[in-house]
């Protein structure tokens, strides 16, 4: 093993660029090279603080908003173009894999800015801050993921030592001297899996990109878009894994400061103490107080009442379709009518004219909107649920299925973890098996560092909203509330109407959208705009970093696996990295293209890639390594059986994929189809396995090899 | 690059050589081992999460340092757990390597 590292290690000093940002040039002793890197993160982090600060003063001295949306946005672009500049590389083992040299602590903070998604950093908290107690199953299953890949797959990809997880799959499964001796077979499937996997989740990175670009710059979407584009290709573009590793790292940084210090905030704020971690203890038992009382409240109780009349009013509307469908289509033309008669004012005629062209087409379409409409209403007819209560029911059945649910969540999504291409990807990148052990302790405990805060945050924002925004006077709503109302004027992020007319805010009157919470934090709290810059920056390291890591998952796959173990196995390294490049390029823009088309049904498919991929990939990843009889025939049926069944079950529960909710088994939500998938794959597999003929005799010798110590 | 061209040995042959039978049974030892504390690791890892979510009403009840116990445990505790399991994991695997590497220099001592 030492042998084929000191090759690749020389080969990566002899074409690096000798200078800049700790990615060049390995040292002859690790602990120096180590110490270097430490030495240009810290400079790093100091300059960041000096910008925060600059920044900091150049608002109190009058710059507006816009300028300082700007300067976050190039200041990060340019860092990261330069980084991936520096680091720039043709030599294959740095582009696929960093040279193996990454020590345990960087890759670990890499893999916690790869793993820290847009929806990690910007809709977490918000799930959380909506959904109390049900949403920790996100925080559970995201780092319990993170037990498997350590103890049962990142120290023997490692030990493998090749490129791609499509790789272990071909040599693992191959062999012998039929028609399957390179794996062709098992290696084109993983790469389909892949890059269904990646490509949903990276049209969700991108998107979000052009969101944050859009809302904090005032470019137009698609102009956001590119322009964050832009950034990750010149990194992942001129440099692959080893630029990609030093970026994320210094994205990492920026999405640590950037959470941190509103939380910090308002944590002392709220609890005076500065440990967020620590002090929301403190504030849950106030919060449920004030829950209590709200709940018993009887302003609330009007406004609730309210939103069950109108709910009702459309179950009646419902219920006599389709005459009630013509009646409301009539209704809507004798008020335009009446209106203009009577010469009523513009903006009168205008709304008459609106609702008008907006009334249902057909009475089926009407059933769907007016369904859609009184599940709305009825939502928000409900008293707030107690935060920290788990599971609240009206029956036991009813509790024990959300408790079913919740359990089956945090399984898909831990076995999900446990098999995505591009986290799994890291694990090649490390010197040796054991700093990829130490790695993975690393990337938990960076990602701990972000995900104990979460539910933190979302407490002591709930327990803000709860306490001040609740009960103020109309004309005296703070300012945050009508910027982020007025920001996306179809989709209003939040809105507060004045239902029952008495002039002060009641809860059951906000409606608030989980994306904004960490976005409007710092103002929630009285910061500075520095600090929402600060955030938004975040938001975009977070989405970048995400989308960097997935799109060389992606492009390795087409161009390692298709291109050079399929189609030309002669090619020379050379042409190899230069197809790798060209085809990152293709990939990037599509998904871009996809992204600007704003397609609502992919981002609802994001939280389903975690039980595609661990129905797909984690039996065949697992049996490869613990269990010596799992064959070329038995791996292929588990992983065509993990896909089909989990994909049946969401085709089939999902209503937004024209399936049923009626349809579910054990009443587990579609989003948890791996709960069936990934059982499925692995009895498959083993059956599959144990029917047809043992694997060839190498095979052994190579399960062998890889489960040795170095 | 080297890595390219079949980089793992061919299954050992079977010669009846003494030092080699010592390593093979130093490996198996060595993989038993690892086996044995995957298996526990593991068992644990699911008993954290299993148990976390399954008995969260019964445990809603106890308080810790104000939260109720349930919300910690899954908000903050088992994350922990799971922080603590991996690097339980990563530091036996450590001894365990080095106790496999003391065993090989001594089959080579002994067979030199």
């Amino acid at each position: 093993m030492s042998k084929l590292d000191a090759s690749g290690t020389g080969a990566g000093a002899g074409t690096s660029t000798g200078a800049g940002t700790g990615a060049a040039g390995a040292a002859a002793r690790p602990g120096s090279y180590f110490r270097r890197l430490s030495r240009y993160y810290l400079w790093f982090t100091l300059c960041f603080g000096l910008f925060l600060a600059a920044l900091g003063i150049l608002e109190q001295e009058g710059m507006p908003r816009q300028w300082i949306g700007h300067l976050y946005m190039f200041a990060t672009i340019v860092l990261y173009a330069t980084i991936g500049v520096v680091a720039r590389t043709s030599n294959v083992s740095e582009y696929y894999v960093a040279g193996r040299r990454v020590p345990a602590l960087f890759n670990g903070m890499a893999t916690a800015a790869d793993w820290i998604s847009a929806a990690s950093f910007i809709s977490l908290a918000g799930t959380l801050y909506l959904h109390g107690f049900d949403a920790l199953a996100y925080v559970m299953g995201w780092t319990g993921g993170y037990c498997l890949v350590a103890l049962l797959i990142a120290p023997y990809l490692r030990k493998f030592a090749q490129y791609t997880i499509p790789d272990f799959f071909a040599v693992r499964y191959g062999g012998g001297n039929g028609s399957n001796r390179r794996g062709t077979t098992v290696r084109a499937v993983a790469v389909a899996a892949t890059i269904v996997v990646s490509f949903t989740y990276v049209v969700a990175q991108i998107y979000a990109v052009g969101l944050i670009a859009s809302r904090f710059t005032g470019v137009d979407f698609s102009v956001g878009i590119f322009l964050g584009l832009a950034s990750i290709l010149v990194c992942s573009f001129l440099g692959g894994m080893r630029a990609i590793t030093w970026t994320q790292v210094a994205q990492y940084i920026i999405i640590l400061v950037a959470f941190l210090i509103p939380t910090m905030w308002l944590s002392v704020k709220f609890a005076g103490n500065p440990v967020p971690q620590v002090a929301y203890g403190s504030v849950l038992p106030k919060l449920a107080q004030r829950e209590a009382q709200l709940a018993a409240d009887p302003r609330e109780q009007e406004v609730r009442a309210t939103f069950q009349a109108r709910a009702d009013a459309f179950g009646e509307r419902l219920a006599r379709l389709p005459h009630s469908w013509e009646a409301g289509k009539i209704e809507a033309q004798r008020q335009l009518d009446a209106a203009r008669g009577r010469n009523a004012s513009l903006g009168e005629i205008r709304n008459a004219e609106r609702t008008l062209l907006s009334y249902p087409r057909t009475a089926d379409e009407a059933e769907r909107a007016w369904t859609a409409e009184r599940a709305a209403n009825l939502a928000r007819a409900q008293p707030p649920e107690p935060h920290a209560e788990p599971f609240p029911g009206k029956t036991r059945e009813e509790s024990d299925i959300r408790r079913n649910n919740f359990l089956a969540l945090v399984f898909c999504l831990m076995f999900g973890t446990a098999a995505l291409p591009h986290i799994l990807m890291r694990a090649y990148t490390t010197p040796s098996v054991h700093e990829t052990r130490v790695s993975v302790f690393w990337a938990l405990f960076f990602i701990l560092l972000i995900y104990l805060t979460m539910p933190a945050l979302a407490v002591l924002a709930k327990y803000d909203i709860y306490t001040a925004l609740v009960g103020t006077d109309y004309t005296a709503l703070p300012t945050w509330v009508s910027y982020w109302a007025s920001v996306d004027k179809a989709n209003p992020l939040i809105s507060i109407v004045d239902v029952n007319g008495d002039g002060i805010v009641q809860l059951a009157e906000i409606a608030i959208d989980g994306d904004v919470l960490t976005l409007a934090t710092p103002e929630i709290g009285g910061l500075p705009y520095v600090i929402s810059g600060l955030v938004a920056a975040g938001g975009l390291a977070a989405a970048l970093s995400t989308a960097d890591g997935l799109l060389l998952a992606i492009s390795n796959a087409l161009s390692h696996d298709i291109y050079f173990k399929i189609v030309d196995p002669g090619a020379s390294t050379q042409k190899r990295v230069t197809i790798s490049k060209l085809l990152l390029l293709a990939v990037a823009f599509i998904a871009a293209y996809v992204a600007s088309q704003k397609p609502a049904d992919i981002l609802s498919l994001v939280g389903a890639a975690f039980s595609l991929a661990g129905s797909t990939m984690f039996p065949a990843l697992v049996a490869g390594v613990f269990w010596k009889r799992a064959n070329h025939q038995g791996a292929l049926a588990g992983m065509v059986a993990g896909f089909l069944v989990c994909l049946y079950y969401m085709l089939h529960t999902n209503p937004m994929l024209g399936g049923n909710v009626e349809g579910v088994w054990f009443d587990i939500a579609p989003i948890s189809a791996g709960v069936f998938g990934v059982p499925a794959g692995m009895a498959v597999l083993v059956l599959v396995s144990l029917l047809t003929a043992p694997p060839p005799p190498e095979t052994a010798g190579l399960v062998e090899h890889i489960r040795a110590p170095e | 690059m080297p890595i390219d061209t079949a980089p793992f040995p061919s299954p050992p042959a079977r010669t009846p050589d003494p030092g080699l039978a010592r390593i093979q049974a130093a490996r198996a030892r060595h993989w038993a081992r690892a086996r044995r504390l995957i298996a526990i690791l593991l068992g644990l890892w699911l008993a954290t999460g299993f148990g976390t979510v399954f008995f969260a009403r019964d445990l809603a009840h106890l308080s810790l340092l104000g939260w109720p116990l349930s919300f910690y445990l899954a908000a903050q505790g088992a994350s922990l757990i799971y922080l603590a399991i991996i690097g339980g994991y990563a530091w036996r695997m450590r001894r365990l390597d080095r106790a496999f590497e003391r065993e090989l220099a001594r089959a080579q001592e002994d067979g030199a």
